[in-house]
């Protein structure tokens, strides 16, 4: 042993069992605190680097792919000099001779161990478990694993109704299957939040789409071979065909039971960090000092900071307290705050404030004129005051609702932290670091990289971008908000500029807006604002626009164009076909395709051939080359399916001929479903609508491109009229509020679907009208741009080659 | 330079068709390219895209551009330079030069005397 650290020229050999968020964050530490002074070598029985564990629901989701997740990359270790084996599992520890043993064989000996095997999920006893078809959810393998066999499946339950189980069950919805959450429970995520919070909380992910199960204990796995269901203790059943456990965690101790190490719930650590033995240390969920154990970052980063301080020799002083919890989530597009312990009982004096019709659930928790507690649902704008009388252990306020809204009144936000208050709470990253790194001319990625606020779940980043705002100055990269890049306005100011001044042309925007700099990428994008503002009013000049736009056709890699005429609903009749045909053979088409979006598109048509092109068929433009409504895809429905229970054609046919040409930010594909079997892939449009038993289900925000996104739902209705009215009110809305060339998915992530339904659904702000009106202005206002071909805008629209 | 070549069109005979040894091409009335736009102009075999800025000022390059062979005129033009509607590469209307890439696109001598429209310089393909 002695002559083995004589030739690694003395260096003391660290081992870290462990490859999780806490082992990751221990050797960061104290390659930081002591470089080059440990030859580190981190064993971890997953066959990844180590990763960002909070995210695993976004990976399960496939919204984030496992690579994006990792923390360190391998440059990172090799400077840093450490050895990462990753797929080693660690067999057993000897203590007698500082050695751990490898599965499958091999060894290492060591001078200090510190042992982060995190946790294993719990898995409650439950009969037939292993039937295939039944996972936990913790690692990257096991979200790999669920996403395959969700592929072959309609339907999944999860066991668990904490916050592990609602992650589990946001990432599988977006598998499409239908999800019920199985809860012991009477209300979700009872560890952070009350019966009526937690209420409040399974009424808006129901109204997502999540279904609940509460006071049910699992019994048993139904199903051989595969899972076919669940049978819980109170003699009831659910058909089901895979089945997620979630129901939390329980430290992973097994090596350190074995090596004889004082173990209870957890290992047992002083205030170092230390074990039993004084040279193996342990860090994150498998620790227990002081009787509790962590299961939350905040917590281990804190102790890895300890263990590093002290095992470096850079702080022998340091050491850990414990820690106050306090959790920030995001709940599927809940803000959720969960500070302290929020239960009542004697001695404690609560404060609760309550919205329902908003979702919004407020209450503190104040004990011996302490905050003892916190719960904020659904809006969480003075959580940043809450969190840090928490963590600062300050005495409450005397009128304590003034830390839900401020004694002036006014909202809360990173503002009206203390400088020492830490503004991301998983790194503990205090605000005054992040002001002088802002002051020092950092933007959010650099500021991020640097402190590693925000790093963690991401929650903090608000407040960070609001720091940048007010710290930042010149710092800040304000192009970031313009509309267009030319002209220096946000898309309200820049509107608000162009009314006043009555500019209805875009030179004249370029001239008294845009400091005469007329960027070309800049103007179709004025073009379509200015159309939008004015309508019939809008002076236009033809140069704005795109090829496409000048000539009402989509332009081709050989620099003809593409003819795609309207087919409403995609319903078409052997007269329209006949005249096609004939068009086609005219003209020399060099294709005829029948369109994703059930339409025919010519191709290879000749500038100068649109107007006859146009003319002879006799159909108006399908605006399949702009930024507008394209087209809406249905399919055949109750005329004719046996499964319909909605006519989609006729609705998807009136959804075409109402807002046909409406000009929008980007191009809209729109759909409609007879039935929840959905074959118009209505979830998959920027507007799907799906017909179910008494109504229409409307859907936004969805995409099949470059990006897949679901779409969501924004309103179920009863009446057709109703499904155009709240379609026609998205449109406008998106038309309004949109950035040019922003796609509907994008734009809904941003305002996000609460927000949407509270302006579209429950008008909340007494916009729809206006809304309303000003759709059916636009399509009143309604001309094929087809007519062109008869009256040409100038003589040369349609000429592309010029014979000298 | 500039009165050498005025020298030349006056020596035309006739504005629509190709005229003088040194190769000034007449394209016809500058009204045939709408304002802020451009368009292809054929003379026999040769061709070449010819702009005309919203302040009246005229530029001719290459047809096609450098990149997959793109319409050039029919590119929005602005800032002095014009945008391929195929890919977006951007090309300086003065001399043809990228703007943010490495290709450059020919740029021809192009006047405007009297209503008519002037080039020279176009190579036979």
């Amino acid at each position: 042993m002695m002559a083995e650290n004589m030739i690694n020229g003395g260096k003391e050999k660290l081992v870290v069992i462990g490859t999780g968020m806490a082992a990751g964050r221990a050797v960061e530490e104290i390659t930081n605190r002591a470089p080059g002074r440990f030859e580190i070598a981190m064993y971890g029985a997953e066959p990844h680097t180590i990763y960002n564990r909070i995210l695993l629901s976004e990976v399960l989701a496939g919204t984030k792919s496992p690579e994006s997740v990792f923390l360190y990359s391998t440059q990172w270790f090799e400077r840093r000099g450490v050895t990462l084996a990753s797929g080693a599992r660690v067999e057993a520890i000897d203590r007698a001779q500082k050695t751990i043993a490898l599965e499958g064989g091999g060894q290492a000996s060591y001078n200090k161990l510190i042992i982060a095997t995190g946790s294993l999920p719990m898995v409650p006893p439950i009969e037939n478990i292993n039937t295939p078809g039944v996972f936990v959810f913790r690692t990257i393998n096991d979200c790999q694993l669920i996403a395959a066999y969700a592929r072959r499946c309609r339907r999944a339950a999860v066991v668990g109704g904490g916050l592990l189980g609602i992650e589990a069950a946001r990432g599988l919805l977006e598998h499409g299957l239908e999800i019920t959450v199985v809860e012991v429970m009477p209300y979700p995520m009872a560890q952070q939040l009350d019966p009526e919070s937690g209420a409040m909380l399974a009424r808006r992910l129901e109204s997502i789409g999540l279904k609940f199960l509460f006071e049910k204990a699992t019994q048993r796995v139904l199903g051989s071979g595969r899972v076919r269901g669940l049978r819980f203790k109170d003699d009831t059943a659910i058909d089901t065909d895979m089945v997620v456990i979630s129901c939390g965690i329980r430290p992973n101790v097994r090596l350190a039971v074995d090596a004889g190490l004082a173990v209870e719930r957890g290992i047992v650590c002083d205030d170092r960090l230390l074990t039993s033995d004084p040279d193996i240390y342990s860090v994150g969920e498998c620790v227990e000092h002081r009787g509790r154990t962590y299961g939350l970052v905040a917590p281990l980063f804190e102790q890895a900071r300890v263990l590093a301080d002290h095992i470096t020799g850079a702080n022998p002083e340091a050491a850990y307290g414990g820690s106050r919890i306090s959790t920030r989530l995001k709940v599927m597009g809940v803000d959720l705050v969960s500070v302290g312990d929020a239960r009542e009982g004697p001695g404690a004096v609560v404060t609760r404030y309550a919205e329902p019709h908003r979702g919004v659930y407020k209450k503190l928790v104040v004990r011996g004129g302490k905050l003892a507690g916190a719960i904020l649902l659904g809006e969480v704008d003075c959580a940043a005051a809450v969190i840090a009388a928490y963590e600062n252990d300050a005495a409450a306020p005397p009128r304590h609702a003034d830390l839900l809204f401020g004694a002036g009144g006014g909202a809360d936000t990173a503002d009206a932290l203390p400088m020492e208050a830490a503004v991301c709470t998983c790194h503990q990253v205090s605000k005054r670091v992040v002001v002088e790194r802002i002051a020092a001319g950092c933007k959010l990625p650099q500021l991020c990289a640097e402190t590693r606020a925000g790093t963690g779940c991401g929650g903090c980043r608000p407040q960070l971008e609001a720091l940048i705002a007010k710290y930042g100055g010149a710092g800040r990269d304000p192009a970031a908000d313009y509309y267009v890049k030319s002209v220096p306005l946000a898309k309200p100011e820049l509107i608000a500029e162009i009314r006043r001044r009555g500019l209805r042309s875009v030179s004249a925007v370029i001239r008294e807006l845009g400091g005469g700099l007329d960027d070309p990428a800049s103007k179709p994008g004025l073009a379509s604002l200015l159309r939008t503002v004015w309508r019939d009013r809008y002076e236009d000049e033809r140069d704005a626009r795109f090829i496409n736009d000048r000539v009402h056709a989509n332009i081709q890699n050989d620099g003809t164009f593409s003819v795609v005429p309207r087919i409403y609903g995609g319903v078409t009749s052997p007269g329209q076909l006949r005249r096609i045909a004939e068009v086609a053979e005219k003209y020399g088409v060099r294709m005829v395709k029948i369109t994703g979006g059930q339409r025919i598109d010519l191709l290879g048509v000749k500038r100068e051939d649109l107007p006859a092109v146009w003319r002879d068929l006799g159909m108006p433009s399908g605006h399949a080359y702009t930024k507008a409504l394209r087209t809406c895809k249905t399919c055949v429905g109750q005329e004719f399916c046996r499964y319909g229970v909605g006519d989609s054609t006729a609705l998807g046919i009136a959804i075409e001929r109402r807002f046909q040409g409406v000009e929008t930010p980007h191009k809209m594909k729109l759909a409609v479903s007879g039935c929840a079997r959905n074959c118009a892939e209505s979830t998959v449009k920027d507007v799907g609508v799906v017909a179910v038993p008494g109504g229409w289900q409307i859907h936004v925000g969805g995409a099949a491109g470059l990006r897949v996104r679901a779409a969501d739902l924004l309103a179920t209705v009863s009446t057709q009229e109703e499904a155009l009215t709240i379609i026609g009110r998205f449109i406008q809305y998106y038309r309004e509020n949109a950035r040019y060339a922003e796609r509907s998915p994008a734009f809904v992530e941003r305002i996000g679907i609460q927000r949407l339904r509270a302006l579209l659904i429950e008008d909340c702000e007494g916009q729809a009208q206006r809304l309303d009106r000003e759709i059916q202005a636009e399509i009143e206002n309604y001309r094929d741009p087809w007519t062109e071909g008869r009256q040409p805008h100038d003589p040369m629209q349609f000429r592309g080659e010029v014979q000298a | 330079m500039r009165s050498d070549w005025m020298r030349e069109c006056a020596m035309e005979t006739d504005n629509h068709t190709v005229s003088s040894n040194s190769g000034a091409i007449a394209l016809g009335p500058v009204g045939r390219i709408p304002p802020g736009e451009g368009r292809c102009f054929k003379i026999g075999a040769r061709q070449a895209a010819v702009f005309r800025q919203r302040d009246g000022a005229v530029f001719a390059l290459q047809a096609r551009c450098p990149h997959q062979g793109g319409p050039l005129a029919d590119g929005l033009i602005g800032a002095g330079a014009v945008v391929c509607p195929l890919h977006g590469r951007r090309f300086r209307l003065s001399d043809g030069a990228g703007v943010d890439n490495e290709l450059a696109a020919r740029s021809y001598p192009v006047e405007v005397r009297g209503a008519t429209i002037f080039i020279r310089g176009l190579e036979q393909p």
